[in-house]
C-alpha cells in the first residue's frame, strides 16, 4: 500500500486536548468502520515518524475522512496535529488498514461497544456507519471517560441516544462525575457491565478500544460476564496513548 | 494489573504489513508454531518499543512474527506461524468496501 496525500478541509475541537481533522484524499478507495490510517510526518532532516489513527467518519463516497487526535504532552506527532496544522495543509497518509476490528453494515447481531477515553474514535465510526446505512443492528455503547469535559462527540451522542433505542449509551466517569450522577467515580466494574452490556445469551459481538490497561480490564469483565472470548475484538493504544 | 504492559494488538501492524502483502493479514487466522493456538493475527500481542515490530501469541507469548526495516532492506521472520487462513469474503469486502 502506498502513501497518499490528504488535504485538510476542516478542523474541529472536540475537547481542550482533542481535535477532529477532516481530510479530502483523492482516489480514496473507501473504508469500513473501525479501520485506521497511518500518518507520516517527515522533518526537513529526513527523520520521519509514523502514527496510526482510527477513522472517525463513516464510509462515504466523497473521498472525505475524519480522524480525531488526542494531544499527548510528550508525543512526537499529536501536538503537531492538534495545534499546528491548518486548513489547506497536506498530510501524508496510508490506508485504510486493518480488517478485523471492523463493523460491516451487513452484521445484524447485537453490538456492544466499550470505549476508554479516545478509544471512542473507531467505535464512533461504527455508530455513524450504522445510522448512515439504516442498519437495524442493536448497539450499546459503554463509554468510560475521566470527566464529562473529556468526552468526545458529546452532542452528537446525546442526539443519537434520544433516537429511540437504536444506540443505548452509558457513561462511566472515572474521576469527576456530573452533578447528582448516580454512580460514584471509578473504573468500569462487574456491576456496571451487568447493567449496561448485552447479556451473554444474546451473543453480542464486542468491540473494546482504549489504552492497554483499560482494554485488559474490560476484556476480563466481559469474559467474567459470560461473553465468549471469540466474540470480543480489541484495539489497544500503547502505554503512551499514541499508537506507533 | 501490570501498568507497564507495552504491547498493542496485531491490528496495529496492518499498515506496515500492507507494504509487503496485498491482502490484509491482520484479519487472517494464524496457528502458533509453539502452542498450536489458532487465533486472528489481530489478536496477537504486538510489541513496538523495539527496532521493528514483534508479534507474540496471545496464549503462550511465543514469537509469531518479526519485521525490521533498515534504510536499505526489510526483514520479515514468520517462522512462529505454521499457516495463515484467510477469509475470501473479508478479502473481497476489503478490496471493494461498497459490497
Amino acid at each position: 500500500m502506498s502513501w497518499r496525500t490528504g488535504k485538510i478541509v476542516a478542523l474541529r475541537d472536540e475537547t481542550s486536548t482533542a481535535r477532529t481533522i477532516a481530510l479530502v484524499v483523492p482516489d480514496w478507495p473507501g473504508h469500513v468502520a473501525g479501520q485506521h490510517i497511518d500518518i507520516r510526518l517527515t522533518a526537513p532532516d529526513g527523520y520521519s515518524a509514523v502514527r496510526s489513527y482510527s477513522i472517525a467518519s463513516p464510509p462515504t463516497s466523497d473521498q472525505r475522512i475524519e480522524i480525531t487526535v488526542e494531544r499527548l504532552e510528550n508525543g512526537e506527532v499529536s501536538p503537531y496535529l492538534t495545534q499546528e496544522v491548518a486548513i489547506g495543509d497536506e498530510l501524508e497518509l496510508r490506508g485504510p488498514t486493518g480488517g478485523w476490528f471492523v463493523w460491516h453494515v451487513d452484521q445484524t447481531e447485537p453490538i456492544q461497544l466499550i470505549a476508554g477515553g479516545s478509544g471512542i474514535v473507531p467505535l464512533m465510526a461504527m455508530i455513524r456507519s450504522r445510522l448512515a446505512s439504516h442498519s437495524n443492528a442493536r448497539f450499546r455503547l459503554l463509554y468510560s471517560v475521566r470527566e464529562p469535559a473529556a468526552a468526545f462527540y458529546k452532542d452528537e451522542l446525546h442526539a443519537i441516544s434520544n433516537q429511540g433505542d437504536c444506540v443505548i449509551l452509558t457513561y462511566a466517569f472515572t474521576r469527576i462525575t456530573p452533578k447528582d450522577w448516580p454512580r460514584a467515580p471509578g473504573r468500569i466494574d462487574a456491576e456496571l457491565v451487568s447493567e449496561s452490556v448485552w447479556p451473554s445469551h444474546l451473543a453480542p459481538t464486542c468491540y473494546v478500544c482504549g489504552p492497554t490497561s483499560f482494554v485488559e480490564h474490560a476484556n476480563e469483565l466481559l469474559i467474567a460476564a459470560g461473553i465468549n472470548r471469540e466474540r470480543i475484538r480489541t484495539e489497544r493504544f500503547g502505554s503512551t496513548g499514541e499508537r506507533k | 494489573m501490570n501498568a507497564n504492559i507495552s504491547y498493542l494488538d496485531g491490528n496495529a501492524a496492518a499498515g506496515e504489513l500492507s507494504r509487503i502483502f496485498t491482502v490484509d493479514l491482520t484479519a487472517a487466522e494464524g496457528q502458533c508454531a509453539n502452542c498450536g493456538a489458532k487465533r486472528r493475527f489481530a489478536d496477537a500481542h504486538l510489541y513496538v518499543d523495539c527496532p521493528g515490530l514483534v508479534a507474540r501469541c496471545a496464549m503462550c507469548d511465543h514469537v509469531l512474527l518479526r519485521l525490521v526495516n533498515t534504510a536499505e532492506r526489510t526483514f520479515l521472520d514468520l517462522r512462529g506461524m505454521t499457516y495463515l487462513n484467510l477469509s475470501t469474503k473479508q478479502l473481497t469486502l476489503l478490496q471493494d468496501p461498497s459490497l
